[in-house]
């Protein structure tokens, strides 16, 4: 018997989203749980997966068009038992898997960010404007892309593309220069970006645009915070949470924001205003199979270090399942990027915008260290603070940094100040 | 021999390379212009757009005054005088035409070489003349404008006058009694219409299921309707397996479902298709690349690979059309000047001038289901338009296709008399981006056959004055 596959569930309060690709064809015999299309909302594209198993028989929706919650997509002939629910209108956890742009950015996703682009932009319609405006772009050396239009239905107008080049308006765009042909030079090989990976590099082209970044650098000496870690790891009792160096530094991060409250903020661009939050989530950036996840935890401030390393581990799992929701995956005040288990010295995250800090965690070395004129062998984590520089100065970011580093290692002071 | 230099060279002058030329000169640029015809313009003007239209048009007055006996005036049967027609549309329309691009070119600076362009290189091209002596020049830039020529395949070769291309049907050598039509598109069709007017029986062989396959079908039926009144006969789903030449004709073997399989007739027009030309004029000396079509490969500002060489129309690419070949002319010339022009026109409308004419722009139906893009379609039946009864002509039907989002027009498709005037309208408003409230609140002048595009917008909110959808 064929049964319809029902997107119940786009995410929590999301009413209704467009579907952005159709990832199968009539035809194909799809696995319990593959992603049959991804839906973007106004706040990600996420891929749905289809619960059942079976054969594709009819796609009942097309690209671009808008569903709800509930809306029959597509409808197979099942092959064996479905893997979640045995009616047609299984739940259906829409599973964010936002593509990773590159390792070297980690810190970056495209949860947050709002996509730039023009409402038609990501369809495959031509962007809606007339050869007028096109040319003045092209002379401008504007990315009408880059541009949000005001005239009906969003066409962009000439005035539009001259208040960008002003400055003011969406576009800072630059016109790509053309590429050259690489295959004079040797055999190349080109991989279409998924919609994915297309939605991540613009939100991560505007946050790059958008914030004035700066890195700061500095070192914790956490020799005896992380002995300390490890003796309770290793006399916990079983099922003890694993408390990990991630778990520490977010409750180090938030006694910094609370005393730096600018760092947990964001900045209203149009009325010239910093919001300041008075709530503490933080994001903190997971590697899973499909891509980088940045699943936010709530209410840092109020929960012990151990719900922390619970809720990290649960979250974790649930980002490589791809069982993530999009409300696990809202919300975020702050970032942190934890690449410490790969390697590295330093590097410079990109903001996770509309943040404006994110923390960059690399991997711990035994350095030398003069202490009191002796020579000491100490455990050193390298951190990496990027902050928008337009509502953070170079000082205040430096302090913050210091103090995160103070507290990273002194167990007491962090047991004092959390 | 002579060598000479010039700063651009462009290799064809139909409506590609002569725009091209011009807009060169205008530009300040010293211009030579290589064109093999006898007289510049190209297939288009000598062959093609201008002579076909001509034929029609005298085709379109004979069904006029033979329908019109239905309203109360009746002609005589007219007199065709086939040397005198044929002489019209050589010297008063051809000939005219073709002498405005001399005088053009001559009034521009326009070097006009009438040769045969081969190139020997990258810089050189040698040119021979009718006499059969040849000159070399050497150009800083060039644009290349061959264009393309009609598909015969071998096995409808036979080197009999009878078997003609389109070419050979625009001579007009005589009016035959039964005339096969081989290729259901455009070419076939307008030249079926026009030997049809004149008295011959037509008969219209397709392979597909379809006349003018890949046209949209709410628009192809009514003319469809109208052909096969006009014709003697239509074959879809039918292949021309063989020509074979007799004194009595030409015999076709046919192969289709309830099709005779061998007719004979007294002449036959192959019209399956057009292809680019990319032989015979040392396009390898250049080092240009072809893509696997046959086709220059060329990129936004028409560039080739070979950075001082430019492509434009047939050539370049489908859709091989003479408006956009005339398009990428400019564009070619802007950017080699460093201007920052562009071939990244939306709306390139086609129009078919058959009766009723056929004309579209931009995104179609099926484009729009290819693509997987969600599309409205809204539809005006010209059965409800005013002008359109007073000429006797109620099957034409407009149709409007709007993006449901934000009510953009995307697409713009008409059948009926006047369709292909009509297509200006709609290319515009696909171009720049138009929305349907946009048509909907112009105000088209009344009476005319444009109100259907007005009114057309109007139904993608509520109803059209003139027409009622009963509510869902």
């Amino acid at each position: 018997m064929a049964i319809e596959f029902k997107a119940d569930n786009l995410g929590d309060g999301v009413k209704s989203g467009d579907v952005a690709s159709i990832m199968v064809a009539v035809g194909d015999t799809i696995e319990a749980d593959q992603i049959v299309m991804e839906i973007e909302t106004d706040k990600a594209v996420l891929g749905l997966p289809c619960p059942h198993a079976g054969t594709v028989t009819a796609i009942l929706v097309k690209k671009g068009q808008t569903i709800k919650p509930g809306q029959p997509v597509l409808s197979l002939e099942p092959s064996g038992a479905p893997a979640a629910s045995v009616n047609g209108g299984a739940k259906a956890g829409v599973v964010a898997a936002i593509a990773a742009p590159a390792k070297a950015a980690p810190a970056s996703t495209a949860t947050i960010a709002r996509a730039p682009l023009p409402e038609s932009g990501g369809r495959d319609l031509p962007l809606p404007a007339g050869p007028a405006t096109r040319r003045l772009a092209r002379e401008l050396g504007l990315n009408l892309a880059s541009i949000n239009g005001t005239g009906s239905g969003g066409r962009i107008t000439l005035e539009d593309v001259a208040r960008a080049a002003a400055g003011g308006g969406g576009g800072r765009g630059v016109v790509e220069p053309p590429l050259p042909d690489f295959a004079q030079f040797g055999p190349v090989d080109r991989q279409a970006f998924s919609k994915l990976q297309k939605t991540a590099a613009n939100n991560l082209t505007l946050a790059w645009q958008l914030i004035p970044h700066v890195t700061q650098h500095d070192l914790s000496d956490i020799t005896e915070t992380e002995a300390a870690r490890k003796r309770f790891v290793e006399t916990a009792p079983k099922g003890t949470p694993k408390v990990t160096m991630t778990a520490l530094a977010m409750k180090a991060a938030v006694a910094c924001l609370k005393e730096f409250p600018q760092f947990n903020a964001s900045y209203d661009s149009s009325k010239a205003e910093v919001v300041l939050k008075r709530y503490y989530n933080i994001g903190v950036a997971v590697d899973t199979p499909t891509g980088l996840l940045v699943p936010v935890i709530r209410n840092v401030d109020q929960k012990s270090v151990l719900q922390l390393a619970a809720e990290l581990t649960e979250l974790a799992g649930k980002a490589r399942d791809r069982k993530l929701q999009m409300s696990d995956m809202q919300g975020g005040t702050f970032t942190i990027t934890n690449l410490g288990g790969v390697g590295g010295t330093a590097f410079t995250p990109i903001v996770n915008y509309p943040e404006v800090a994110i923390l960059g965690m690399s991997r711990s070395q035994k350095q030398l260290q003069l202490i009191a004129g002796d020579l000491s062998e100490r455990l050193m984590l390298p951190l990496s603070l990027s902050y928008d520089h337009r509502v953070i100065n170079g000082a205040d970011a430096a302090r913050f940094t210091v103090k995160l580093a103070n507290m990273l290692s002194d167990a007491f002071r962090l047991l004092i100040e959390c | 021999m002579a060598d000479t230099k010039t700063q651009l060279l462009v290799l064809g002058g139909g409506p590609g390379g002569y725009p091209a030329a011009f807009e060169a000169a205008d530009h300040g640029m010293q211009v030579t212009l290589v064109d093999e015809g006898a007289q510049p313009g190209g297939v288009c003007l000598n062959r093609g757009c201008i002579p076909s239209k001509a034929l029609l048009h005298m085709a379109k007055l004979i069904n006029e005054t033979r329908e019109s006996a239905e309203h109360g005036l009746t002609f005589a049967s007219p007199k065709i005088d086939i040397a005198k027609l044929r002489s019209w549309k050589d010297t008063s329309v051809v000939g005219k035409l073709t002498g405005g691009i001399r005088e053009l070119c001559r009034l521009r600076g326009v070097n006009l070489v009438t040769a045969r362009g081969t190139f020997l290189d990258a810089n050189t091209i040698e040119v021979k003349h009718a006499d059969g002596k040849t000159d070399r020049i050497s150009f800083e830039k060039a644009i290349i404008a061959t264009g393309s020529s009609p598909a015969v395949p071998p096995v409808f070769q036979l080197g009999d006058p009878r078997v003609m291309d389109s070419t050979g049907a625009l001579e007009l050598a005589d009016i035959p009694g039964s005339l096969l039509v081989v290729g259901g598109g455009y070419i076939g069709l307008e030249m079926g219409t026009v030997y049809a007017a004149f008295g011959s029986k037509v008969t219209v062989v397709e392979l597909t299921p379809d006349l003018l396959p890949g046209a949209d079908r709410d628009l192809v039926r009514p003319l469809q309707k109208r052909l096969e009144k006009q014709f003697t006969a239509i074959h879809l789903n039918t292949k021309v397996e063989a020509l074979k030449a007799t004194r009595s004709g030409i015999e076709a073997t046919l192969a289709g479902e309830g099709v005779a399989p061998k007719q004979t007739f007294d002449r036959v027009l192959v019209s399956i298709g057009r292809r680019p030309n990319n032989k015979g004029f040392g396009l390898e000396a250049t080092g240009v690349a072809l893509d696997e079509k046959g086709f220059i490969k060329v990129d936004g500002q028409r560039r080739t690979n070979v950075p001082h060489i430019y492509a434009i129309g047939d050539i370049a690419g489908e859709p091989m059309l003479a408006h956009k070949a005339t398009r990428e002319a400019k564009v070619a010339v802007e950017a080699m000047n460093g201007g920052p022009a562009e071939f990244d026109n939306m709306a390139i409308p086609a129009v078919v001038f058959t009766d009723p004419e056929v004309a579209w722009v931009g995104m179609m139906e099926r484009e729009a289901a290819a693509k997987n893009i969600e599309v409205k379609v809204v539809k005006f039946n010209w059965a409800a338009s005013g002008r359109a009864i007073t000429l006797a002509r109620s099957e034409g039907l407009t149709k409007l296709i709007v993006d449901p989002k934000t009510e953009r027009i995307l697409g713009v498709g008409l059948v009926g008399v006047g369709a292909g005037e009509m297509i200006g309208e709609a290319a515009l408003a696909v171009e720049t981006a138009c929305v349907a409230r946009d048509l909907a609140e112009t105000i088209h002048a009344h009476p005319t056959l444009s109100e259907t595009i007005m009114e057309a917008a109007e139904s993608v909110y509520a109803q059209a004055t003139h027409s009622y959808r009963p509510k869902r």
